[in-house]
């Protein structure tokens, strides 16, 4: 894996609201094609962390780039290169399900000729070809997660980040929802995802540990559970992350 | 040991979507009772008929002896409830969300106050910040002591921890069995597996129905005994390469690795080799030890 | 499609498919300016007037024959002098009119149901000048630009001040607050879409359903409610339009500050649309407010756009007049345009 390229790297990257430090000089390196678990309790700063990665919110200190452009100058050039996955599936309700990817491939700058090939593909992997010219609000959870998803890398992204990509999603749902992260890591998309769900940071390929915005914990799930002396990734965050002094 | 909940051929139609099937399932008294099931599969209708707020079309269901139909305003004093949403005031502080809960039930704080201690631990500390400001955690922990104010026998917990971390999980569990050893019973679904395997008894549903009701070990007992893990340095092609394969049923992913369930004439190194003509050289496959989730796929699998 | 009209294309859908909205919005200022015109006219009909007579003359008798025949009253006859206070706290009556003969000369009293002062007050105008035209001392009233006196001119002005907040400032400001709440919003901001495009991706549709509203009250104004077509109709279009691009920066700079579509409505609607209606002159005329309240009003948007097209809608004036309120209304839109973009731009 280290030979591989570096995709995402941040050094001492920290954000401060007022007197509040939420991210305090975190680094961190992600290759090309990894899946990448960014794992905290809630309020550890997670979000935040994100958020300077995506360019929607600038750091107090250090610096970032990613997919070889820096957080801070580059920010606008990043959002060419990356994909986003809200945590609420974020979508467009009352427009249909064409109508959705149609709207973000157009808003990623992609021509209609090449938005048609990818959507028919992308519609016949997804089993959704009946479902094109229904409402998005019309449809069950599970194929809102795999559509946000579906949207997030139409315009094959370097880096696609996921935010909790699977709260409130049963299991089989979610299993299904870990194989597209399959498929988009084997095609060399690099993924950045949290979670809540500690069976998932099986998952990843590497994982950290935010704890009070640092980063307390960074390696494989194998290696870490080596370390913590644990059976599970829930065990090792619970030793990890039973200090928090923060919630919120 | 007296049933705390008995329901029998209960149904709920919702126009042509019928959400809970004939159900039946008896809770005794002083269980902790899982309810596993994927979304859609009618939990939330059974807690809304159970906490008196829907009527059942068809069948009946007794709460701590008490008809959910007939008697529902006495029953409303004896169970407590916690909906999915985090259900409280978020304007209102901790404090004066549990007085005003005591007080919908004409309830003194300080008479219950033994119950919840455990849980208000952490929270007696800032009794005055809003509940809007509580961490995910914080406010489940706030919601339980709200749906413990008044004593109830009965539980009724509607996913509880969505959205929670996992150190939060586990205190909210711990808690929940300090509450049973009380004696109180609990009702509660979840979508964590880890979490169903502490239940003494869960009953597995979906699409309304109640496919199987034992207790972990024994449902565990009855998984697949041809369960095999798999695992290869790029886990999409071997996932591919596994489904095109005679002998496999299925095959999924699970953490580190993929579940594969196989036929009876299923064997690992001739699997090996015709996947390394295939290209795929790194290919491990060894005995999986099957737990309540590969039940729970494959039962929603049968189910379609 | 460019990534411009793709987002404009999506605004649009999204208005489409929220039919009960679409209605609501474009059915409103018709409902409104059609109400405010017929049915909630200050003018009075069928004053139901009766009358006590000492003495019968000519005078008296063609007094009479004017409350039969005028079709403001509804004369309910000659009644004995003690039957006055009956018949008006029945209500069978609004007015009673007493004549009686001094010295030769006809001398009257009216005695009218004040408990609706509105009413009252029109009503004794009305028989005043019938009574005082048949003794022959008319009194000679000249209104101006509203000769016919009809009380839907006024409203038209105060109305389309009303519906063009409405519109843009509470949709503009409850939409993008709504994509904030489902989480789109940010989508789009990691998207390479500028700040600025996502901006009049939301603005544009918003305008042009302002257009299509303001189409549609003029030709009501100047069909239905009659008031008189003029060349002044260009300078009302544009300075609508002025008043429209204010209002959607309005819309703008609330999305801002609300963080979900309820607290929106209430800044919209209590910052913005109470004071409309009532300091705006729309329903009470400033020039009879207190000072405080009457320097209050000035910063009320609609207060300027209000006052502007009353002088170009029903004083038919030329553009000269209505200057101060131009200049104040495109200051404003300035201020808030980049007070709203500052705040929208700001990073967290």
């Amino acid at each position: 894996m280290m030979d591989k390229e570096i995709v995402i790297s941040v050094k001492g990257l920290t954000k401060k609201f007022g007197n509040f430090t939420a991210v305090d000089h975190i680094s961190l390196e992600v290759h090309r094609g990894e899946i990448f678990g960014f794992l905290g309790a809630n309020g550890a700063g997670k979000t935040t962390a994100m958020r300077m990665l995506c360019g929607l919110s600038f750091p107090t200190s250090g610096s970032g780039m990613v997919s070889g452009y820096d957080i801070i100058s580059q920010a606008e050039e990043i959002k060419c290169h990356i994909g986003y996955m809200s945590q609420k599936f974020s979508l467009y309700e009352n427009l249909t399900v064409w109508e959705n990817l149609n709207l973000f491939a157009t808003i990623y700058g992609m021509n209609s000729k090449t938005i048609k090939e990818k959507t028919d593909v992308a519609f016949k992997t997804l089993g959704m070809e009946n479902v094109q010219n229904v409402l998005v609000k019309e449809i069950p959870l599970g194929w809102k997660q795999k559509l946000a998803f579906t949207a997030a890398t139409l315009h094959s992204p370097d880096v696609v980040f996921l935010d909790e990509p699977t709260g409130g999603v049963d299991p089989s749902t979610r299993r299904k929802f870990w194989e597209m992260i399959y498929r988009a890591s084997s095609e060399g998309m690099t993924v950045f995802v949290t979670t809540h769900y500690l069976d998932e940071a099986e998952y990843c390929n590497r994982v950290s540990i935010m704890v009070d915005g640092h980063i307390k914990a960074l390696d494989s799930p194998a290696r870490l559970k080596q370390q913590y002396h644990a059976k599970t990734m829930d065990e090792v965050f619970r030793i990890v992350a039973k200090d928090a002094k923060r919630s919120d | 040991m007296k049933n705390m909940i008995d329901i029998q051929g209960l149904t709920k139609r919702y126009g042509k979507l019928v959400a809970l099937d004939h159900v039946n399932l008896s809770v005794s008294e002083g269980c902790m009772f899982g309810l596993i099931g994927p979304d859609g599969a009618g939990k939330t209708t059974l807690y809304q008929i159970l906490t008196t707020l829907l009527s059942p079309n068809e069948g009946s269901a007794v709460v701590a002896g008490l008809d959910v139909v007939k008697d529902y305003k006495k029953l409303r004093t004896e169970i407590g409830y916690m909906p999915e949403k985090f259900s409280l005031y978020p304007d209102l502080t901790v404090d004066e969300n549990l007085h005003f809960f005591a007080s919908l039930f004409g309830v003194d704080v300080k008479d219950n106050f033994d119950l919840i201690a455990p849980i208000f631990d952490q929270l007696k500390k800032f009794p005055n910040r809003l509940a809007g400001a509580l961490s995910g955690g914080m406010k489940q922990k706030l919601a339980l002591g709200c749906a413990l104010i008044h004593r109830p026998r009965v539980l009724l917990l509607d996913e509880p921890t969505t959205g929670v971390d996992a150190v939060s999980r586990s205190e909210f569990w711990n808690m929940l069995a300090t509450l049973k050893e009380k004696g109180i019973t609990i009702l509660v679904s979840t979508s964590y597996m880890d979490e169903a395997e502490r239940c003494d008894c869960i009953a597995l549903i979906n699409k309304g129905k109640i496919l199987d009701i034992n207790t972990p070990g024994k449902l565990i007992e009855n998984t697949d005994k041809n369960l095999y893990n798999a695992s290869s340095k790029d886990m999409y092609p071997l996932l591919e390469a596994l489904r095109t394969l005679p002998d496999i049923k299925d095959c999924y992913t699970f953490g580190a690795t993929l579940h594969i369930v196989t036929n009876d004439s299923f064997n690992p190194d001739n699997t090996i080799s015709q996947l390394r003509q295939r290209g795929l050289k790194d290919v491990n496959i060894w005995p999986a030890n099957g737990n309540i989730e590969d039940l729970f796929i494959k039962l929603a699998k049968n189910d379609g | 499609m460019s990534i411009f009209q793709s987002l404009i294309k999506k605004e649009i859908l999204h208005l489409l498919r929220d039919f009960r909205t679409i209605i609501v919005v474009l059915v409103i200022p018709v409902v409104l300016l059609l109400l405010f015109g017929f049915a909630i006219s200050t003018e009075v009909n069928n004053v139901r007037v009766a009358a006590v007579v000492e003495q019968h003359t000519n005078e008296t008798r063609h007094i009479l024959e004017q409350f039969r025949t005028n079709t403001y009253f509804t004369f309910k006859g000659i009644i004995p002098f003690d039957e006055i206070e009956n018949i008006l706290r029945k209500g069978d009556a609004d007015a009673v009119v007493i004549f009686r003969s001094e010295l030769g000369e006809l001398k009257h009293q009216i005695i009218v149901d004040a408990s609706n002062t509105n009413m009252a007050q029109t009503s004794t105008a009305y028989l005043e000048s019938v009574i005082s035209s048949a003794t022959g001392i008319p009194v000679v009233t000249n209104t101006l630009y509203n000769p016919q006196l009809k009380s839907a001119y006024n409203f038209v002005p105060g109305i389309m001040g009303m519906i063009f907040i409405l519109i843009c400032a509470m949709m503009t400001s409850v939409s993008i607050v709504s994509e904030k709440e489902t989480g789109t919003m940010n989508l789009l901001l990691v998207s390479p879409v500028r700040p600025w495009t996502i901006i009049l991706g939301k603005l544009i549709p918003y305008f042009l359903l302002s257009c299509i509203i303001l189409t549609l009250m003029l030709i009501l104004s100047y069909t239905v409610l009659g008031i008189p077509f003029s060349f002044s109709v260009i300078n009302v279009i544009w300075i609508t339009i002025l008043y429209v691009i204010l209002a959607l920066a309005l819309g703008l700079f609330i999305s801002t500050i609300a963080s979900t579509q309820v607290s929106a409505l209430l800044v919209s609607g209590v910052m913005f649309m109470i004071p409309v209606v009532l300091l705006s002159g729309m329903i009470f005329p400033v020039e009879n407010m207190p000072l405080v309240l009457q320097w209050f009003s000035c910063i009320i948007p609609a207060r300027w756009y209000i006052s502007a097209m009353r002088v170009l809608m029903i004083q038919q004036l030329p553009i000269k007049y209505v200057l101060t309120e131009v200049v104040v209304l495109s200051v404003m839109t300035m201020i808030v345009l980049v007070l709203a973009i500052k705040k929208f731009n700001a990073k967290k």
